[in-house]
C-alpha cells in the first residue's frame, strides 16, 4: 500500500519547482439527451502554496464542475473533458493513468464538499473511515491509524474527540460533519485542498467558525486552498485572489482588494452592486436583468452581452480577449476601461 | 384588480422552452395534443384495439369454430384453412387463438381493473388520512400479502364457482381482482405519502382548498405515474393468473377456450409440435406489451417534463 | 392601535416527540403595521417556519392567538377560516416544489379564484390571471406554461402572483430568495418592494440572510429556539443590538468588503444551536453566551425594555455594542 506514495514522487515530469497547480484552457461538455452542454469553457487557474482562491459565480455556471474536472472526479459518460491541462508541480494530471491519479487524489489534492452527510458513508463509523485513509495509503498499523484518526479530530476542534471517533456520521450534526470531511481531506497533508461550497448548508455561525477553523488550517500547513462560493462575503473575508465565473470561463481574475474596490469586468461590477449589504440600509439594489445563460446554446461572442449594461455591437459578435490590466489581474471585457472609469 | 398597476420591474425574459401561447389549455388537453403525435401510443392503441374487436367479435377474423375439433387433424401443420395449424386434439389453432381472446381479456382487463380500484381507494385513503385508517389497511395489505397466491386462489375460486352451470369468468375475475390488488395499493399509498408532503399542497391548503381539490387536482396527478405502470404489468399477471388457475383445474370451465388454457394444454406436447404453444403465447405477449406501451404513453403525455 | 393588521399573543406550538415535545414556537408576541415589513431572523430550526405556518392557520398553535384585524384566526373554522385565508397569503422557499408539475401556470394563478369565486374580480378569472402575470413581471401570454419551463427567480415570481391573487393586505414571505442567485434576488426583493409601495402590502419576511432583511425590513425580530430574543426598527438591531446572541449574529455575518478584513467585531459562538425538543433552563441562549452568569440558568429573561436596552431584549445584562463599528 506504501507504494501509492512511492509511485508519486516517482511521477514522470514532477518538479518541486514548477507551479503548484496551474489549470490551463480546461473544456468540459456533458452530452445529455437535450444536447451538448458546454459547462467549461476554457477555464485558466493558478493557485501558489499557502494562497487562498476563491471561485465565484452564479450556480450553474461550471464552479463545481472545474473542480471535479481538477479532482479526476467527473461520471464519463455524461462529463467530457475535451481540451486543456491540469497541470500539479508540472504533470499534467489529465494524461496521467488512473492508478496514479488515484494517488495524487489522495495524498497531493483533496477535496471537500457542500453535503458532508452525503460525503460520509454512513454506515461505517467516522474513526474507521479516517483510520482506513492511514492504512491504505500510508500502510499505518490499526491502533496507530486509529491514534491518528483521534488526533485530527482533536485538531478541526470536535470536542471530545476520543468518545467522537466511534460514533457514526449522522450522529454529528451539520457543522460536526463539515469538521469530519476537513478531517478526513486533511489526512494525508495535501498541498491543495478544494473546497466546493463549505458553509452553504450551515448558519452564519457555524460558518464563521468553519471559515476560521479552514484558515488556521492552511497557514500552519502552507496549502494552497481553492474556495468555491457564491457568497461575495464570504470571500471578502478569506480570499487573497479571486476568479470570476460567468457560463463556464473565468471572465475576470484578481487580487481581493482590488477586485472589490475597483471590478474590471461589467459582470464582476453588476454582481457587487446587486447585494444588499448588512453595513447599510441602501437605496434599491440594481439588479443584472434577465437570466444566466443555457449551456447548451450560449450567446454568441461575449456571452455575458444579453445581460450587460455596457454591450455594444462588439460584444455580440467578438468574443473579448483577455486583457491584462494588471501584473496580476486579468479580464475578458471589451470595455474593460468603461467598467473601470478610467 | 384593474386598479392593480403594475409595478415597473427588471425585465423578466421569457421561458426557456415552449409553443406559441393561445388560449388557456389544460393538462388533459395538452396531454390529448401530445399523444396525437405520438408513433408508440397510436401503434398500442391499434395493437389494443384490434385485440378488443377480437375478444368482442371473433368471427371478423376467422369463420372456423376452435371447438370443431377432428382427432384425425392431430398436429396437422398450417394450410389455407387453418393459419397455424392443429393442436393434439386436432382444433384449429388459429381460431382457439382468436378465440381465446375473449375470456382472456375479459378476465384481465376486469381483475386488473378489480384490483386497480381496491388499490387506489386503499393507497389514497391510506396514504392521504395517514394515522390509525393507515395502520389498518397497511395490516389488511400485509394480511392478503401473505396469503399463498395459488393456495388462495383455489380456495376462492372453487368457493365462488360452486354453481355447476357457470362457466367460472366471474369467479376468476373476481379471485385474481381480490387477490392482487396488494401492490398496486402499496405503490399507491408511498406516492401519495410523498406528493402530500410537496410545497404546492402546503400552498393549496394555505389557499383554502378542501380535501377533494387537494386529492383530485393535486396529489391523485402527481401520485398516478407509478400505479399505472403496476396496472399495466398487473394486467399481464392476470391474464397468465387465468391460465393457472384454469390448469389447476379452478378457473374456466367446460368447453371454454382462453389463451391461458391453450397454453397450459399445449406445454406437454410442444416437443412434437409447437404452433399450439407458441402462438397463443405470442398474442398474450403482444396485448401485455400493446397494454403497457399504452400506459407508458399515456403516463409520459400527462408529464410535462417530458414534453 | 388601529393600523396594526396583524398581532399575535403568546403564540405556542409542540409537536409531539417522542419524549415529551419539540418547542418550535415557545411564546411569540409580535405585531405587524399597515404596509410594514416585519424582518424575522435567525438560524436554522428556531422556529421561523413554524411560526409562518401558524400565522397562515397551516398548523393550529397549541396556545395563543393570531389576531387578523382583531378577529382571532385560531378560533376560526369552515367558511369563515376560508374567508379569513383571503387576507393573509403566503409565498415559501422552494421555487421549484411549490408550484404543481401538472398544472399550467395559468392553472396555478387561477386556483385561488376556483377555490373562491366571489373573489374572481368582474373583468372574469382568465384577465384576472394575465394581469397578475404582468404585475409580478412576467410575459402575460405564458399562462399556457408548466413551471418547469421556468427558471427560479421567474418561478417565485409566479408563487408572488398566487399569493396577490386574492388580494390579501399581508403576505408572509417564508424565505422567498434563499434558493435563488444573487442576481436573481436582487430582481425578487425589488419585486417585493415595489408591490409593496403600489399595494400598501404589509410583509411578514422570514430569512437567515441578515443583508436581505436589513435591506426590505421596517422592524426586525431575532429569534432564538422558539422565542424572539430582540426586536425593534432596523436601526436599533442592526447598530446598537443590545442582545448577545444578535450581537453574535451580525458579527459573524460577512461583508462583501475586503477592506473590514480584521476591523469587525467578531464575536465566535461556541457550538450549534441546542435541540429544541430539550432547551436549556432559564436563558435558552445560555449554553452558547459568553456573559452567561448563574443566574442566567435560574431566571428566564423577559422579553421588554431594559436600563440598557431602549428596545425589548431579552437578556438580563442586555446592554447596546455596536457589532458593526470599523476599527
Ligand atoms: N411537523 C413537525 N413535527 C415535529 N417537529 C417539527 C415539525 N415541524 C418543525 N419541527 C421542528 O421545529 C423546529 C423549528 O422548525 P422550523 O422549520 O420552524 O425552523 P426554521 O427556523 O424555519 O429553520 P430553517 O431556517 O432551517 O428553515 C425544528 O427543530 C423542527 O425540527
Ligand atoms: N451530471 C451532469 N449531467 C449534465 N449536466 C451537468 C452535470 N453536472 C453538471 N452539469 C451542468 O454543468 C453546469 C455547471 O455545473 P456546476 O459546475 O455544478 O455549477 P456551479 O457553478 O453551480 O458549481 C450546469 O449547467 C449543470 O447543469
Ligand atoms: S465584453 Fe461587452 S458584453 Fe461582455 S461584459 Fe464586457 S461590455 Fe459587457
Ligand atoms: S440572559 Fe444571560 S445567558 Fe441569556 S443572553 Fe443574557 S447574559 Fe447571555
Ligand atoms: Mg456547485
Ligand atoms: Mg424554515
Amino acid at each position: 500500500m506504501t507504494d501509492i506514495t512511492a509511485r508519486l514522487d516517482a511521477l514522470p515530469g514532477l518538479d518541486p519547482r514548477a507551479p503548484l497547480l496551474q489549470v490551463n484552457d480546461l473544456h468540459v461538455e456533458f452530452r445529455t439527451r437535450d444536447g451538448v452542454a458546454r459547462a467549461v469553457n476554457g477555464v485558466d487557474l493558478w493557485l501558489n502554496p499557502g494562497e487562498t482562491l476563491a471561485v465565484v459565480g452564479e450556480s450553474g455556471c461550471g464552479k463545481s464542475v472545474t473542480a471535479q474536472a481538477i479532482m479526476g472526479i467527473l461520471d464519463t459518460p455524461p462529463a467530457h473533458v475535451t481540451g486543456g491541462e491540469v497541470l500539479y508541480r508540472g504533470v499534467d494530471l489529465l494524461r496521467l493513468p488512473e492508478t496514479d491519479r488515484r494517488g495524487v487524489r489522495a495524498n497531493r489534492i483533496a477535496m471537500i464538499f457542500q453535503d458532508a452527510l452525503s460525503a460520509l458513508n454512513p454506515v461505517y463509523t467516522v474513526g474507521f473511515q479516517l483510520a482506513e485513509l492511514f492504512r491504505v495509503h500510508r500502510g499505518t498499523s490499526r491502533r496507530e491509524a486509529k491514534r491518528r484518526a483521534v488526533e485530527l479530530l482533536d485538531q478541526v476542534r470536535i470536542p471530545d474527540a476520543r468518545r467522537r471517533v466511534d460514533d457514526y456520521p449522522h450522529q454529528f450534526s451539520g457543522g460536526m460533519r463539515q469538521r469530519v470531511m476537513i478531517a478526513m481531506a486533511l489526512a494525508l497533508d495535501p498541498e491543495v485542498l478544494i473546497a466546493d461550497e463549505p458553509t452553504t448548508a450551515l448558519d452564519v455561525t457555524v460558518q464563521a467558525q468553519i471559515m476560521s477553523l479552514l484558515a488556521e488550517l492552511q497557514r500552519q500547513r502552507d496549502m494552497g486552498l481553492i474556495l468555491i462560493t457564491h457568497d461575495m462575503g464570504v470571500v471578502a473575508d478569506v480570499a487573497d485572489r479571486i476568479a470570476v465565473m460567468y457560463a463556464g470561463k473565468v471572465v475576470e481574475e484578481a487580487p481581493v482588494h482590488d477586485l472589490y474596490a475597483h471590478p474590471g469586468h461589467a459582470y464582476t461590477k453588476a454582481l457587487l452592486e446587486s447585494i444588499p449589504r448588512l453595513d447599510f440600509k441602501g437605496q434599491p439594489l440594481s439588479v443584472i436583468r434577465g437570466l444566466p445563460p443555457a449551456l447548451t446554446d450560449l450567446p454568441s461572442g461575449c456571452a455575458f452581452h444579453p445581460r450587460c449594461a455596457y454591450a455594444r455591437e462588439i460584444c455580440r459578435l467578438e468574443p473579448p480577449p483577455a486583457y491584462r490590466i494588471a501584473p496580476q489581474r486579468i479580464t475578458s471585457c471589451h470595455f474593460v476601461r468603461e467598467v473601470l472609469g478610467v | 384588480m384593474s386598479d392593480f398597476t403594475a409595478v415597473s420591474t427588471a425585465e423578466a425574459p421569457g421561458p426557456r422552452a415552449g409553443r406559441p401561447d393561445s388560449g388557456p389549455r389544460s393538462l388533459a388537453g395538452d396531454a390529448w395534443r401530445d399523444l396525437r403525435t405520438s408513433k408508440v401510443f397510436w401503434i398500442a392503441a391499434v395493437l389494443v384495439v384490434v385485440v378488443l374487436l377480437m375478444a368482442a367479435w371473433p368471427s371478423l377474423f376467422t369463420s372456423a369454430d376452435p371447438r370443431d375439433c377432428v382427432l384425425a387433424r392431430k398436429n396437422a401443420g398450417g394450410s389455407g384453412g387453418a393459419l397455424f395449424g392443429y393442436d393434439f386434439q386436432g382444433c384449429d389453432v388459429y381460431a382457439k387463438t382468436v378465440y381465446g381472446a375473449r375470456d382472456s381479456i375479459l378476465v384481465g382487463v376486469s381483475a386488473t381493473l378489480i384490483a386497480g380500484l381496491l388499490g387506489l381507494v386503499v393507497g389514497l385513503l391510506a396514504g392521504y388520512l395517514g394515522g390509525w385508517i393507515d395502520a389498518l389497511l397497511s395490516r389488511l395489505v400485509d394480511v392478503v400479502l401473505a396469503i399463498p397466491f395459488i393456495l388462495g386462489a383455489i380456495v376462492l375460486a372453487k368457493r365462488l364457482s360452486s354453481d355447476p352451470e357457470s362457466n367460472g369468468v366471474l369467479a376468476v375475475i373476481v379471485t385474481l381482482g381480490v387477490l392482487g390488488w396488494t401492490t398496486a395499493a402499496r405503490v399507491m399509498r408511498s406516492a401519495v405519502i410523498s406528493a402530500k408532503n410537496q410545497d404546492y399542497v402546503t400552498a393549496a391548503r394555505m389557499l383554502g382548498a378542501g380535501p377533494a381539490r387537494l386529492m383530485v387536482r393535486h396529489i391523485l396527478p402527481n401520485a398516478i405515474s407509478p400505479f399505472v405502470v403496476v396496472l399495466t404489468v398487473l394486467l399481464g399477471i392476470n391474464i397468465a393468473g387465468e391460465a393457472t388457475l384454469s390448469y389447476l383445474g379452478v378457473g374456466l370451465k367446460g368447453d371454454a377456450v382462453s389463451w391461458g388454457l391453450a397454453i397450459a394444454e399445449a406445454g406437454p406436447y410442444a416437443r412434437t409440435v409447437a404452433a399450439p404453444l407458441v402462438w397463443p403465447s405470442v398474442f398474450l405477449a403482444a396485448t401485455v406489451l400493446a397494454f403497457i406501451m399504452l400506459g407508458d404513453a399515456i403516463r409520459d403525455a400527462f408529464d410535462p417534463k417530458l414534453r | 392601535m388601529s393600523d396594526v393588521v396583524l398581532e399575535t399573543r403568546g403564540l405556542v406550538k409542540h409537536f409531539p416527540a417522542r419524549r415529551g415535545a419539540v418547542r418550535a414556537v415557545d411564546g411569540v408576541d409580535l405585531h405587524l403595521r399597515r404596509g410594514e415589513t416585519l424582518g424575522v431572523v435567525g438560524e436554522s430550526g428556531c422556529g421561523k417556519s413554524t411560526l409562518a405556518r401558524l400565522l397562515v392557520a397551516l398548523e393550529k398553535p397549541t396556545r395563543g392567538e393570531i389576531r387578523v384585524r382583531g378577529e382571532d384566526l385560531t378560533r376560526l373554522k369552515g367558511a369563515a377560516l376560508r374567508r379569513a385565508r383571503r387576507n393573509i397569503q403566503m409565498v415559501l422557499q422552494d421555487p421549484y416544489t411549490s408550484l404543481n408539475p401538472r398544472m399550467t401556470v395559468g392553472a396555478i394563478i387561477g386556483e385561488p379564484y376556483d377555490i373562491h369565486p366571489d373573489a374572481v374580480p368582474r373583468t372574469g378569472k382568465a384577465r384576472a390571471v394575465q394581469e397578475l402575470l404582468d404585475i409580478v413581471g412576467l410575459n402575460p401570454d405564458h399562462l399556457n406554461r408548466y413551471p418547469h419551463q421556468f427558471s427560479g427567480g421567474q418561478r417565485q415570481r409566479i408563487g408572488i402572483a398566487r399569493a396577490l391573487a386574492l388580494r390579501p393586505e399581508i403576505i408572509v414571505c417564508d424565505e422567498p430568495v434563499s434558493a435563488l442567485d444573487v442576481s436573481i434576488q436582487a430582481q425578487v426583493i425589488n419585486l417585493l418592494e415595489g408591490l409593496q409601495r403600489e399595494l400598501g402590502l404589509s410583509y411578514v419576511f422570514i430569512a437567515h440572510d441578515l443583508s436581505v432583511v436589513r435591506h426590505i425590513s421596517d422592524r426586525v425580530a431575532v429569534m432564538y429556539l422558539g422565542k424572539i430574543v430582540e426586536t425593534g426598527d432596523h436601526a436599533a438591531i442592526y447598530e446598537q443590538p443590545t442582545h448577545p446572541y444578535t450581537q453574535a449574529l451580525l458579527s459573524a455575518v460577512p461583508v462583501p468588503d475586503p477592506r473590514l478584513r480584521g476591523r469587525r467585531d467578531h464575536i465566535m459562538l461556541e457550538g450549534e444551536v441546542p435541540s429544541p425538543a430539550d432547551p436549556p433552563s432559564g436563558c435558552r441562549f445560555r449554553t452558547r453566551c459568553w456573559k452567561a452568569q448563574p443566574a442566567c440558568a435560574d431566571h428566564e429573561p423577559l422579553l421588554e425594555i431594559r436600563q440598557r436596552s431602549p428596545h425589548p431584549s431579552a437578556c438580563h445584562f442586555a446592554e447596546i455594542r455596536d457589532v458593526m463599528r470599523r476599527f
